[in-house]
Parts: C-alpha cells; structure tokens; sequence
C-alpha cells in the first residue's frame, strides 16, 4: 500500500489530481466506533470504495479520548481527516473554529430532533446517521408491564425493592442520567431564551423527585456508579434501570430483560425526556475534498447504508425508512430506541453547555449525601456557573509586554556576555571544553522538544481564548487566580485551597512510596530471603499493569454498598465507611491507591541505589556491634541518599502533578475538596469554556510552586542537591 | 560470599516476621490485580464489582478478540502493533539511556561552567505539566517531517525520560570513586575508553533502573502517540487499549485482557533485568 506523505501540501495535490483526472481522491475518515458498529461501518466504506473508482477511502477509528485532541491538533494543520463521525455535542464551538464546514441537504428522510441536534444558529453542520439515549430496561421476570407514569414506576420500585434487590437502579448523581426527570418536570439546563437556569423551581422539583426515590425510598442504591448498575442488572438485583444502548454489550447472555420508553412525569403529564446524542458525518472545514466527504456522508445516510448499520451495527439510525423495514421493526430494542426518540432533547450543543455539568453533578451529589435541600445545591451551581462563564478579562495593551520581553532578552544576554569576557570563566570553558560534548546531545534534545514547547504553552497565560481567537490579556489570568478574585480563599475551588490539598498529597505519597519501597528493598536484598526474584516480580505489578483499570479496580473497592474494604471492615467488626462522603476519607482513598501504584518504582530505584554500597561496610559495623538500626541509620542511608535523592525530588514532582488518579478515584469529591492544581488547570481547560490561557496561567504557577518546593528542598537537605 | 550470609543470618522470629511481611504486601498488590485477570477471563464486557476477586466462569474469548483484532484489509494488527510498542520503547531506552549516561557522566565528574544551571535546568522540565505541551509539540513534530514517524514518537519519549535518567545516573556515578578513573588515565586510558569500559559496566545497576525507566515512559503513553500517529498500523498497544474505553460505555473485558497482554512483556523484562538490581557488583563479583 503506498501512502501519500501527510504533509503534502494541498496545492500539490490540486496540482496532481488537475494533470492526472483519472487518479482516485484520497478521502480519510475518522470515527470512534467500537466493535459491531465499527465493523458494520467499516464494511459499508469498502463497499463505497468499490463502488466509486475516483475516491479511495482511508478510514482510521480512533480512541473516543483522544478523538477530539488530534482533530483539534491535525485539522487546522491539514492532517486531519476529509469527513469525521462524530457526537453533535461541540458542533458548536467547532463552527466557531473552522472545524465544520456548513451543509445544504435535503433532511425530509431524517428525524427532526437529529437533524436539529446538528443544526447551530440556524445553520446545519452534518448528516446524522445515528443516535444514542436513554431509555428504561426492566427485567422481565421482575417487571411483566413496564410502567407508564411516574407514580406506576415509584410503585412499582418501591414494591420490588426488598432484600438485596433494588427496584430501580441509575447513576442519580450524575446529570446525563437526572436530565430525563429534569425535563420530564418542565425544567433544563437552559429556558427558553437560551440563558443557563440551573436553579429553577422545576429543576428543583425534579431533584427532589429522585433525592425522594434515592434517600427516603432507597429504591437506588447509595453510590450508583455504572459499573454498580450493570452489575445488579446482570445478577437479576436491579427491577429497572435507566440505561442507554451501550449497556447491551455488557448484559450476561440470557437474561430476561426489554427495553420501554421512559414514563410520563405523573405531576406534570410530560414525558421523562432524555438527552439525545446525534453521531453526525462531518465535513471538515479543512477538508482536501469536501465536494466527495459530503457526497460519501449523505450515501451513509441513505436508506441503504442506514439499513446495513440498524441491522448489522444494532445501531438506532436516523433515517426513518429503516423503521419500516420489517428486520428493524421486529427488533424490540430498536423499535423502543426509535420510540424514546419521539420523546428526546437534543443536547444543547452551544459551547456553555460543556461548562454545566461540574456545577450540576456537584449539586446533584450534596443533595444525594443530604446536605443540602434541591433548590439550595442549584443556587450554589447557579453561581458556580455564573464564575466560570464570566466574561474573559478585557484585551490588554501588549507593548509592555514586548518591552519587558526586550529588556528580559537584554539582561539575560548581558548576563552571559559578563560571564563570557571574564577570562576566568573561560579558561573553565575551554578546559572543560571536552565535557560539553557528553552533555551536549541531551540538552539539545530537552531544548528543542521540552522547553520549546512549554514557552509556547506557557506564553498561551498571557491569552485569553474564546472559539479559536486568542487575545492578549496581559496578566489578567494570573491576577484573577492569585487574588481569588473568583471564589474565597477558604472555598474548595480557589488557588490557594487546592495548592495547600495538592502540598499534603505530595508529602503524605512521598513519604508512603519512599517509606514502603526502601523497606521492601531492604528485605530484598537479602540473600537469605526465599523465593526473592518472585516476590520482586509480584511487586512491581501495579508498576507494569496500565493504571486507568487498576485505578477504577480500586474505586470500586472503595464502594460504600458493594466494596471489597467495607467488606473488609464488616468481617472485623468495624463500621463500613462512605469513602467519598468526607473530604479525609476521600483524600485516603486517592493515597492508598496512588501508594499501591506508586511504592514498585521506588522499590526498583532503591534495590539499584542498594548496590553502591559494599556490604563490607554493613559487615564490619555488625563486628563492632552496631544494632541493625544503628547500621542502617549510620552505615546504608547516608550512603544510599545521594542515589536515592533523585528519584525522591523527581518523585515528589510528578506526584505534585499526579492527574489521573484524582480524576479516576475521588474525582474531586466530595465538592472539589480533593482536586490538585493540575486536575483544576485540567478542568479550566477542558471542562469550563476551554479557558486554555487560564488552564496555562494554572500550569505556570504550578511550574513556580515547584520551583520554590525544590529551593525549599535544598534547604531541608541542607545541602545543593538540586 | 559464604562469609557474607554467616554474617546475616537472622533469627528465626526475624525470618518469619520478615516472611509475613512480604506475603501480605504481596496478596494486597495481588488483590487488585487478580480483578483485572477476572474481567479478562469473564467473557461479558462488564466492570466487576462483585466482591470475590475470581471468575465464575472462564473463558479466553476477550485474549483471543484482542490478540486477533485486523485491520479492515484483513491483516493482522495486533502483532504489528505489538512490534510498533516494542520497538518505540526500545528505541527510547537506548536513545535515553544513551542521552543520559554521557550528560549524567560530565555532570557528575566535571565542574564545567553552566553545569549546575544545566542541571537544574534538567529537573525543572519534570515540573512543566504535560496538559500545555501537547499542541505545541505537535506542530513541532509535523514542522520536522516527523508525524507519523515512530522515530518521532520515541524522540519525545526520550526527552520525557532524560531528566530523571540522567539525575538517576549522576546520583549513582557519584558513588563510584574517582581513583579507578584516576589510575585508568594514569594508564593511559582516553576519557571516552574510561567511562565505557570502567564506570558504565559499575553503573549496571543504575542503568538497568533507567532502562526500565525509559522503557515504561514509552509502553504505557497513549495520548501524544494517538495524536501524532496517523495510522492503525502505526498505534502502539497503549493506544488499542484506549480505544476500548468509549465516549459512553467500555469494553472492559476486552481492556482487561489487553491490560494483561501489554503488562506480561514488561514483567519478562524485569524477571530478566532484575538479577543485576540485586547481585553485588561492588566487590569485583561480576556474575558470569
């Protein structure tokens, strides 16, 4: 197979295809598709392809996580794809950047609410092919009728709920699975002129409709995580669950289940109307081809490509044709998908939606642990909305800035120029010329790839960012964070808060990781210890094993209801604890983890710094009668710190921007109080308004805290170590 | 030698006691790890929660969908992936390793002006958070011609690597006496034939740590190799594990199958880099 460079710049292909008519147009296509959905896709584009001798198609499927980081990278660039399939949920903010281009179709075939989805200020921006949504599974063993209303389903909920079987289990506390009831009762994320109205009274109402079925009913369970859910589903312990498409894959063969509609709302005679989400083929604004992506994107949606991916893909299509095919219309889950559809709302897909959801599951979560009451949790993410969608700080004169960059250069350079005259220093140059070729290759490397592109990203601060357009702000982000100008200093979300959280995590881990791997190593060296190269090889197991699955293994131990450590706990006697209810519990949990996964590294660096130092040394003290501690103490740790030292500051900094441990175990929980710095800049950028300059300003001041920690190091050393 | 384990044989409660210790760290590393061999062995997609730690039912459907996932032309990516991940992470730890014995080496021996600057310099990379670099660095790599390059992935890699090799080595080197060298360029040794053929083969242990180092930066990244590879047949393992986490649900028979799949090589590494963690080298035994 011959592959075109990427990098061919397009005017050459112009060039080429106007010389060479005959030669095929290479289209790509990114999608995220997994599995059936994949392969019925997969399947149709090879057809496509043979079928059309002027395009040759070149599909990748990519990782839904970093989906939408490449194609925000490659696109602008000109390696990103012809056509992309993907969630309507950005269309938004990608029409903003030149991410999508603008389609004129024919959409008679199609669901509205689909074709709505894809539509951003009265302009369309993709063909829908498919959907995916909410609806209600039941076992059928449990549930001969599924409920029609509210106060059927409250009944019936209440009457199955007994013993360990639960009679309706969903993740409550979380947003995408409450905005069913949310609109159901008459309220949503936005009114209807479009303005965020977290805090209504019907959002409210709605909150207290499930706060009631979780809290005083305790028809769902305490923590409902989806992998709580599935899991009763499948042991015949959940009557019904609130569940999209994706749960089929997981269900254990056999069991008895349907899938319904979700009920009207008895208090407001309104169906519980879930979020729909459209998957849309998308030109893309830097598309090479865009006449043939749009051609191959309404061919998926044709009635034939549409068929093969309801039938072959199990997927709910939104060509409406397909219903009338009697395959798909004998098919009980798509027929209850494609009835759900009638009652669905399209996700909002203006850029402020992204901001909603942090301020919702928080309140979502306070009134689930019970304290607070709805409408006080919805004022408080009201307002929590209100701060982190205010106006981006006014554009800044950047004179100063070239100024002061001018004189920075000026001085620096004046500096290395004094050092460079005074001929003391050069003659150290020129003796220890030779010393500059070992370093030489290294330093150039970490220039070129590590400080080049952290000046770019560090100079982003100085921005503010809004759909693509970059505008200097000056020290506006730095200002704002260091004068917690938007929460109190004492409140979970502001600077100094989460730094004061992040400088506990660091010294609790290192002491742990150091702690348990020096000890460990001790034992391991000693040759009369059995079995030594097992026990070494079992201990670095949560080192070799990739941490996003042991992780969430060890969130689900954590569990309130169903973990193994409350399990634990249980078996001697002690109380079970609500991990993540109480910020010292949430912390240990993010600690014991982290620890579990982090003491192997130590371990190994350890057993290595072991090895600078002579037995002889430990033998002789023993002669003289030193005690095995005083051995230690006076003979192996003075001799072991300097080998040991680096990996316990280097230590010590990357667990300062441990990131996904916090995000995968607590999340922050309860209400931001365990978040880290990084997983804040994190957030501000890829959660709140991607606020990318302040993100940057966050990960600049994190550059500095680590500075001083450093400085502060040498000092506790007592020596320059670094 | 034999003197050696005259000299520390314990007590027979130390030798229990220590023993005791050891099993159960063991069992609390394994517990989790044994949740992960039953979803791979559970034939459903569904995250366990269930308390007992061992399968039901065992079956190696999820080995086999993984081990034998194609490409849509029917070849088989899997193993071109495996090499892909093999070959990345080789090429970084050689690269890094290289890098960052010679800088580690000159740091540790020489007083050359720009040394302590340089040194710094080195760690304060480590403090830089990765979430600001990724888009820059993109268009550094499509600047260079070196997207879609496995040699450009394991570059990056390296440069991630460097700073804690190179600190690692120098710490390590610093415990190795200048007298050896001393005599070696007494001898008539060049500098370059004393630090290859006297101070690296002393700094076996810290080399193999580093090499282990290097080697895990590049075998587990998964977000700059999804990013700048532009093709199925050049994803390394970590990103095929990705992609079995979905925007809604994740397969996660499947991504604890390729869990265990991506973390037996690194095991075999260890098994057979671990005897030079442990085996002294001090005393002139080199083991044959």
């Amino acid at each position: 197979m011959s592959r075109a460079s990427p990098a061919l710049p397009f005017a050459v292909a112009a060039a080429l295809l106007a010389s060479a008519p005959a030669e095929a147009v290479e289209l790509t296509i990114w999608h995220a598709y997994r599995g059936d959905e994949r392969a019925a896709l997969e399947a149709l584009l090879v057809q496509y392809d043979e079928a059309h001798p002027e395009v040759e198609l070149r599909p990748l499927a990519l990782a839904y996580e970093s989906f939408v980081t490449k194609l925000e990278a490659a696109a602008p660039r000109g390696n990103g794809p012809d056509l992309f399939i993907g969630a309507h949920e950005r269309v938004g903010q990608w029409s903003a950047t030149g991410l999508v281009a603008p389609l004129s179709l024919d959409t008679s075939g199609l669901h509205p609410a689909t074709v709505a989805a894809l539509t951003y200020d009265g302009q369309l921006y993709g063909v829908p092919l498919a959907y995916k949504c909410l609806a209600l599974y039941y076992n059928t063993d449990l549930v001969p009728t599924p409920p029609r209303t509210t106060d059927e389903l409250v009944a019936q909920a209440v009457a199955l709920t007994r013993g360990d079987t639960f009679g309706l289990v969903f993740e409550a506390d979380a947003p995408y699975f409450f905005a069913p009831f949310m609109h159901g009762f008459g309220g949503g994320v936005f009114d209807a002129a479009g303005e965020p109205s977290l805090a209504s009274a019907e959002n409210a109402a709605a909150l207290a409709f499930v706060a009631d079925l979780a809290r005083v009913k305790k028809v769902i369970p305490e923590e409902p995580t989806g992998a709580l859910v599935t899991q009763l589903f499948n042991d015949g312990k959940a009557a019904m669950v609130v569940n999209g498409p994706w749960l089929l894959g997981e269900l254990k063969p056999g069991l008895p289940f349907a899938v319904a509609p979700l009920p009207i709302v008895s208090a407001t005679g309104k169906p519980a109307a879930p979020y729909l989400t459209v998957e849309g083929a998308m030109v893309s604004g830097f598309a090479a081809h865009p006449e043939e992506a749009k051609a191959l994107a309404l061919w998926l949606a044709g009635p034939e490509s549409a068929l093969k991916r309801a039938t072959q893909g199990r997927q709910s299509v939104a060509t409406l044709a397909t219903y009338d095919d009697p395959a798909v219309a004998a098919d009980p889950i798509l027929s209850a998908f494609r009835a759900q559809l009638d009652a669905a709302v399209p996700m909002p897909n203006k850029p402020l939606m992204a901001s909603t959801w942090e301020p919702m599951a928080k309140a979502l979560r306070r009134v689930m642990r019970g304290d607070y009451t709805p409408q006080a949790a919805l004022d408080e993410a009201a307002t929590e909305l209100a701060v982190t969608t205010r106006p981006e700080p006014p554009a800044a004169d950047p004179t100063f800035a070239w100024i002061a960059l001018g004189l920075g250069l000026a001085a620096a350079l004046g500096a290395l120029g004094r050092q460079l005259i005074n001929p003391a220093v050069r003659a150290d140059i020129k003796r220890w010329a030779f010393a500059y070729l070992y370093v030489g290759p290294a330093a150039l490397a970490m220039s070129v790839l590590v400080m080049l592109p952290f000046v770019v990203g560090a100079a982003v601060s100085l921005f503010s960012h809004k759909d693509g357009q970059f505008t200097y702000v000056g020290l506006a982000n730095y200002l704002d964070i260091l004068l917690a100008r938007d929460w109190p200093i004492t409140s979970a979300l502001s600077f100094y808060f989460t730094l004061v959280i992040t400088v506990l995590w660091t010294l609790a881990n290192v002491v742990l990781h150091v702690g348990i791997g020096l000890g460990l190593a001790l034992i391991l060296r000693e040759p009369w210890v059995r079995l030594r190269g097992l026990w070494r090889v079992l201990l670095i197991l949560p080192w070799a094993i990739p941490n996003y699955i042991t992780a969430l293994i060890w969130k689900g131990m954590f569990h309130r209801q169903f973990g193994a450590i409350n399990a634990i706990l249980d078996a001697v006697g002690l109380e079970p604890v609500s991990w993540f209810a109480s910020f010292s519990t949430a912390f240990s949990a993010n600690l014991i983890t982290n620890t579990w996964l982090g003491f192997p590294f130590m371990m190994v660096v350890t057993l290595g710094a072991l090895q600078a130092i002579p037995r002889e040394l430990e033998q002789a003290a023993e002669v003289d009668g030193a005690s095995a501690w005083q051995r230690f103490r006076h003979v192996t740790w003075p001799l072991l710190t300097p080998a040991l030292l680096p990996a316990v500051v280097l230590g010590s900094v990357w667990t300062f921007n441990m990131f996904n441990i916090i995000f995968l175990v607590s999340g922050g929980e309860p209400d931001s109080q365990t978040e880290i710095l990084i997983s804040e800049a994190y957030r501000w950028a890829f959660t709140r308004q991607a606020r990318y300059g302040y993100a940057s300003a966050y990960a600049v001041l994190i550059f500095f805290v680590l500075l001083g920690w450093s400085r502060l190091g040498n000092r506790v050393a007592g020596r320059k170590v670094l | 030698m034999s003197q050696q384990s005259q000299g520390g044989a314990p007590s027979v409660p130390v030798l229990l006691a220590t023993h005791l210790v050891l099993v159960v760290t063991t069992l609390a590393v394994l517990y989790p790890v044994l949740w992960v061999l039953k979803m791979a062995l559970t034939p459903s997609q569904a995250f366990s929660m269930d308390p007992m730690p061992f399968p039901t039912e065992v079956s190696f459907q999820n080995f086999r969908e993984v081990i034998g996932t194609t490409a849509a032309d029917g070849s088989w990516l899997f193993g071109r992936q495996l090499l892909n991940s093999l070959f990345v992470s080789a090429v970084t730890s050689a690269l890094g390793i290289t890098l960052a014995c010679t800088a580690g080496y000159a740091m540790s021996r020489w007083a050359f002006p720009g040394r302590d600057i340089g040194m710094s310099m080195f760690l304060v990379t480590q403090m830089f958070p990765g979430v600001v670099m990724a888009i820059p660095l993109y268009i550094l790599l499509d600047e260079a011609g070196l997207l879609n390059s496995m040699l450009g992935l394991a570059l990056v890699y390296s440069t991630t690597a460097v700073p804690f090799s190179t600190w690692n080595l120098k710490g390590y080197f610093d415990t190795i006496p200048v007298e050896l060298e001393e005599a070696a360029l007494m001898d008539g040794a060049s500098r370059w034939m004393t630090f290859t053929r006297i101070i690296l083969p002393l700094a076996r242990p810290a080399l193999v740590v580093t090499a282990l180092f290097s080697f895990m930066t590049a075998w587990n990244e998964f977000i700059l190799a999804a990013t700048f590879m532009g093709d199925e047949r050049a994803f390394t393992l970590p990103v095929v594990l990705q992609s079995y986490v979905g925007d809604f649900g994740t397969e996660w028979g499947r991504f604890a199958a390729g869990s265990i799949l991506v973390s037996l090589p690194v095991m075999l590494l260890f098994f057979a880099l671990q005897r030079f963690l442990v085996e002294g080298l001090t005393a002139g035994s080199v083991k044959g």
